[in-house]
């Protein structure tokens, strides 16, 4: 009966959104009465999970999912859920689990809410707050079927710790092998990705070129920030696709979007709305993207950015 | 190739968001309709598919007939045929069910939607579908190549990409980078005339049950005004991110 959470890892150790959706995961539980499960795939330390109200963890080993395989994936939480006899399954809006939870859902015959931004409303029905309409609506949601699967959108629940601690058992499910492989994997490893960050810097066509970036990456350093960029901006070939934040680009929601020199088109609000503190410096005093802000500076980024990454350097030297 | 290309009637990203019957349901008075944006790269996807390897190519949609303009659009950018099931879109799973009797009847090898539309943005439908078909599954994908039945597939993940190979049946979650934007096409006068004769389907739908049902719809909280910082006074900002929004 207990809520099965999947807690995700790189290399061994887990994302920030793992102790996210434990921490989630701990509020259902608590409002259904029952206990709470991990299921952590090659995770090096699990004792952690604890921390974040997890009950007991299953710990899956096996090189044969060292590489991500959604349906693979998907097979091996389905077998946790119906060994634990599971009712809600938990999981994050990374890449990955959003890739697997549709095929997980059919597998489980069990109805999906992905977005999913605050704890069930009520366990019966059981209903969540999910975001529409690219975050220009929230929809609350039943899900009507007997098991559930929810997917937690990252930066929104929070962490929330408790004091209790977690059992491991090994768990060895069947490992089937699927119709699709890796061939390679393309991935800066020294950098924060834009999904996992909590704090995103964001350069745009103000920026004049792709030689002006350095004090962009300086800014992100200083705040242990991802970096990314407006359309244009990846449309000119300037910055990758990846980094591409937007309606037709990455979405984007963390705790801080600094925005550099992006007008706030529209279809660049729709990506970023759901961060939750929105900072613009951009010459243009009319620039929409001033309406859609917590903070504004008025001014000429060349001048602005680089005197900011030197206040935020001395005040992070001071709070240390 | 049998290609199939799921199409999202969606309210453009510009359309006021507004709900009606006690916020229960979206309002769609003024609202303009578009085909969805992560469909349309996929669309002319296919359309390369069929002009550079020969293929065929048929879209659909879960909807009403207010869905067939859409419709109509996809066939005057190329398609050669649409089918509408006609039966409201009322959740992913059974928008998916739905989907799949589609693919069962017309014998598509390959199946390319949107990673997720942008009015529900549930992106499950194409996943879902995938898995009650047995076909695979690639979302997220930036590149297709299609070779017989083999398939080369990138793939955005969390940080970068990755290159998958698969083969067909499969299904695709795509967005932008399956083409470039540049690329996408806007249908010309001979396209728009051409559509009209082009075979539009009307399928009824197979009964299936919804898993998930909406209570009610809400909008945010209006936002308060910006607060402006003098560029000569950047301490105030650090000091407000600090004391005040507390994200540094």
């Amino acid at each position: 009966m207990s809520v099965l959470v999947y807690t995700e890892s790189e290399k061994g150790k887990f994302k920030k959104a793992a102790f996210e959706v434990a921490s989630y995961a701990k509020a259902v539980a608590d409002q259904m009465g029952t206990t709470v499960t991990a299921i952590a795939v090659n995770a090096d330390d699990v004792s952690e999970l604890g921390t974040y109200g997890v009950d007991k963890v299953l710990k899956v080993n096996d090189g044969k999912m060292d590489a991500f395989n959604a349906k693979t994936y998907a097979n091996v939480i389905k077998q946790a859920a119906e060994k634990e006899g599971t009712k809600v399954v938990i999981l994050s809006q990374s890449a990955d689990s959003k890739y697997l939870a549709p095929i997980l859902a059919v597998n489980l015959d069990a109805g999906y809410a992905s977005n999913v931004v605050a704890a069930p409303t009520s366990a019966s029905p059981f209903t969540v707050k999910r975001t529409a309409f690219t975050n220009k609506a929230f929809n609350f949601t039943t899900i009507d079927t007997d098991v559930k699967v929810v997917g937690v959108s990252n930066n929104s629940f929070g962490l929330v710790e408790n004091s209790g601690s977690a059992s491991a058992e090994a768990f060895s499910p069947n490992i089937p092998d699927n119709g699709v492989h890796v061939d390679s994997v393309d991935k800066a490893s020294n950098k924060v990705s834009i999904a996992d960050a909590e704090i995103v810097v964001s350069g745009g066509r103000g920026l004049k070129g792709p030689e002006n970036w350095g004090m962009i990456e300086e800014l992100a350093n200083v705040l242990g920030a991802a970096t990314a960029c407006s359309k244009p901006v990846s449309d000119l070939g300037w910055r990758p696709h990846s980094e591409h934040v937007g309606q037709t680009g990455k979405p984007v929601a963390s705790n801080l979007y600094i925005a550099v020199g992006i007008s706030g088109a529209i279809q660049h609000l729709a990506g970023i709305n759901a961060s939750k503190v929105k900072v613009v410096i951009n010459s243009d005093p009319e620039a929409p993207f001033f309406k859609a802000a917590d903070y504004g500076v008025v001014g000429d980024a060349f001048d602005v950015v680089p005197r900011l990454t030197e206040k935020l350097k001395e005040f992070k030297a001071q709070n240390a | 190739m049998k290609i199939l290309v799921c199409i999202s009637h969606v309210p453009d990203t510009t359309s006021k968001i507004n709900f009606t019957d006690g916020d229960t349901k979206f309002d769609t008075n003024g609202v303009q309709f578009v085909i969805n944006p992560n469909d349309e790269f996929g669309l002319t996807r296919a359309m390369w598919f069929k002009e550079k390897q020969g293929a065929t190519v048929d879209v659909v949609n879960v909807g009403g007939p207010e869905t067939e303009p859409t419709l109509r659009k996809a066939l005057a950018i190329g398609a050669d045929g649409a089918i509408r099931v006609n039966t409201p879109a009322t959740d992913g799973y059974a928008v998916a069910k739905q989907l799949a009797n589609v693919v069962k009847d017309g014998g598509y090898d390959l199946v390319i939607a949107g990673r997720e539309s942008i009015d529900y943005n549930g992106a499950m439908v194409p996943g879902m579908l995938a898995e009650l078909i047995g076909a695979n599954f690639v979302t997220n994908c930036i590149n297709l190549e299609v070779d017989g039945t083999n398939a080369k597939a990138v793939r955005e993940i969390d940080g970068g990409k990755e290159t998958v190979s698969t083969t067909l049946p499969l299904v695709i979650g795509g967005q932008k980078g399956l083409v470039e934007e540049s690329d996408l096409r806007i249908p010309n006068m001979r396209g728009i005339m051409m559509a009209r004769q082009k075979p539009l389907k009307v399928m009824e739908p197979v009964d299936v049950s919804t898993e998930t049902s909406t209570v009610k719809f809400e909008k945010p909280a209006p936002k308060g005004a910006v607060k402006l910082v003098s560029p000569d006074n950047l301490d105030e900002l650090v000091s407000l991110l600090h004391n005040e929004a507390k994200v540094i």
